[in-house]
């Protein structure tokens, strides 16, 4: 544009020496934000490469049966990520049984059915729930959350379920019902604000035409709305999932840190990422510190993988709004 | 026949009722551990935050007392070299898509940096313990603040873009029509009618990152004594909270209280302001 108008106006020669100097600027800045714009994609590859590198040893030592062993002996140096994985699971599905509801159902108050004044405040409660950081969240688990759920619900879940085995036998404290629910307070909010634009992206036709027909506020909600948005409400599900298989400190400070499969949710459990916090700065010796960068590994290939799909069915129905709460 | 019709209807009518109830009350217990937690911080930790508290050096174990000075400024400092990494690669990748990239390559870059806001956390402390920490041979302040930065550049970068795309382009044509050369147009004018936005995506940034431990973990590792150089171990406030949340000395629990209260409160300050001043605006920041 600033060539074509210089010589639209015949520029003199010592225009062209003003005006050159600045061009190279203009390119110069140009792919200097380039640079900074591709570190993003460098920084996953980076990732991926650094990840595989470091967890070699682990990697030709035991192959694909790290996935599958179910021995974790640092001693013995046996490792096998199976525990992990399982712990990291049933944490995450725990805490989606948990925060899913919940979340699409405070999306559908904030969105179809409270009050307006009602709505911007709690907005704004849930987005100061998520900036609690994670191991403050933690440290509430351990010392109020834990004794609460071992002195009330978990007597009554064992009267009432204590026959199958998911809820047999004794909680002593830190166990996979206390780090399933931790997860759950911390990927309510994301949830809830994606549920939240994703709901409020249908279009007002779909209400009218339901009210027009005659539906009560909540039949224009169930059948106008939700189901027009399940296929993002399944993307917010997902994205949520991503979050909690990745959530580290807190559960880490509930969930008991033992490497063992069991299905009682009042034992403690495992997850990937508890187990790297935990151990790294104790790996002695190098095929335990591969090992851990192999459960690194692990764990960014699943969050990638599990990423991967919610942007991309977040992104078919896309609306700008519902990809901008995906921070 | 007509009774009936009458009867279907009040059941509907109550159901939504009953509907309303439930999503209301599910709303409650949304936000409930956000009561929850914060009036738990301030039972355990109020009576523990005291002048000692912001002045002093942990004390050893069984000694009552001590603080947490040391975390504290560790904390400010890993944040400050987390911002010099972090605010120039995010605002001016930011920069790049709102104003250079073409469909493709802006598609590619955004779709990546949501990715990356996907990813644990944790998985930045260890790749930048393989990078930094194992080639270096030590842990270090430099390691930990590289860690939080590479947490804040997506979260910067997306914040930047959406800010700098709000800005008129009658802004731009203007300047660019008086002959101003197109960077500095971006840098004068663009990115300074969009600061105010992007002054508030880089304080919820460094909001965020402040309360993150596991990228510190075995990165800036933490430290009892004051740093002296930032090419050795430094404490941070979240890894302090840490390390005594999970020990078993009731003084050390106490600390780990007023510890979460400081920092939780300091993360609330930032995000309550970033709201205050940018409420009214509704979508637009600029």
């Amino acid at each position: 544009m600033a060539v074509a108008a210089s010589i639209a106006l015949g520029e003199t020669s010592a225009q062209r020496r003003m005006a050159r100097p600045s061009r190279l600027g203009d390119k110069a800045f140009e792919w200097l934000t380039l640079a900074m714009a591709l570190t993003v994609v460098l920084l996953i590859i980076l990732t991926g490469w650094q990840l595989w590198h470091g967890s070699m040893l682990a990697i030709k030592k035991f192959g694909f049966h790290f996935l599958t062993a179910s021995t974790w002996d640092p001693v013995a140096e046996q490792f096998g990520a199976l525990p992990f994985i399982y712990g990291t699971l049933v944490s995450s599905f725990l805490a989606l049984l948990i925060a899913v509801p919940l979340s699409i159902a405070t999306a559908a108050y904030l969105t179809e059915l409270a009050p307006l004044w009602i709505r911007q405040p709690l907005v704004s409660l849930i987005e100061m729930l998520a900036a609690i950081p994670s191991v403050i969240l933690g440290l509430w688990g351990i010392f109020v959350m834990i004794p609460w759920l071992r002195d009330y619900p978990v007597p009554w879940l064992k009267r009432l379920l204590g026959w199958t085995p998911f809820f047999s036998g004794a909680m002593y404290g830190p166990s996979m019902l206390a780090g399933g629910i931790i997860i759950a307070i911390m990927i309510l909010p994301i949830i809830t604000s994606i549920s939240r634009e994703i709901l409020r992206s249908v279009p007002d036709l779909q209400r009218e035409a339901a009210y027009a027909l005659g539906a009560t506020r909540w039949e224009v909600t169930r059948i106008a709305v939700l189901s027009y948005a399940k296929k993002g409400l399944f993307g917010a599900t997902i994205l949520g999932l991503g979050r909690a298989l990745g959530e580290t400190m807190a559960v880490t400070m509930v969930i008991g840190n033992t490497p063992q499969i069991v299905l009682s949710l009042f034992k403690p459990g495992y997850t990937l990422a508890s187990v790297i916090a935990n151990e790294f700065t104790e790996a002695t010796t190098d095929i335990y510190l591969h090992a851990l960068f192999a459960i690194g590994l692990v764990l960014f290939g699943i969050t990638i993988l599990v990423n991967l799909l919610a942007q991309l069915i977040l992104r078919t129905i896309t609306t700008k709004s519902a990809t901008r709460a995906v921070q | 026949m007509r009774f009936e019709t009458a009867h279907h209807h009040t059941w509907r009518k109550i159901k939504s009722a009953l509907a309303c109830i439930i999503a209301f009350v599910s709303g409650v217990l949304v936000i409930s551990p956000l009561g929850l937690v914060f009036f738990y911080l301030l039972i355990h930790g109020a009576g523990s935050v005291n002048w000692d508290f912001f002045t002093k050096l942990p004390a050893p174990v069984g000694a009552a007392g001590g603080g947490m000075a040391n975390a504290i400024v560790g904390s400010l400092e890993l944040l400050a070299l987390a911002g010099v990494i972090g605010i120039p690669v995010g605002v001016l990748g930011g920069v790049y898509l709102a104003e250079y990239g073409s469909a493709r390559i802006n598609s590619v870059v955004r779709f990546m940096a949501d990715i990356l806001n996907g990813i644990p956390s944790i998985t930045w402390g260890v790749v930048v313990y393989g990078l930094i920490v194992l080639r270096f041979k030590g842990f270090s302040a430099y390691a930990g603040g590289l860690a939080l930065a590479l947490i804040m550049i997506p979260l910067i970068l997306r914040t930047t873009e959406e800010v700098i795309l709000l800005v008129p382009n009658g802004y731009r044509e203007a300047s660019l029509a008086l002959g101003v050369s197109r960077w500095k147009t971006i840098v004068h004018i663009v990115l300074k009618t969009a600061s105010k936005g992007i002054i508030t995506g880089i304080l919820l940034a460094l909001a965020r990152v402040g309360g993150e431990t596991a990228p510190l973990l075995f990165t800036a590792f933490g430290n009892r004594f004051w740093n002296y150089s930032l090419s050795q171990p430094i404490a941070a406030l979240p890894i302090q909270i840490f390390t005594y949340a999970i020990s078993p000395y009731d003084d050390w629990h106490r600390q780990a209280w007023a510890g979460a209260l400081v920092l939780v409160t300091g993360v609330f300050f930032v995000n309550i302001m970033v709201r205050i001043v940018t409420r009214g605006r509704g979508a637009s920041i600029v």
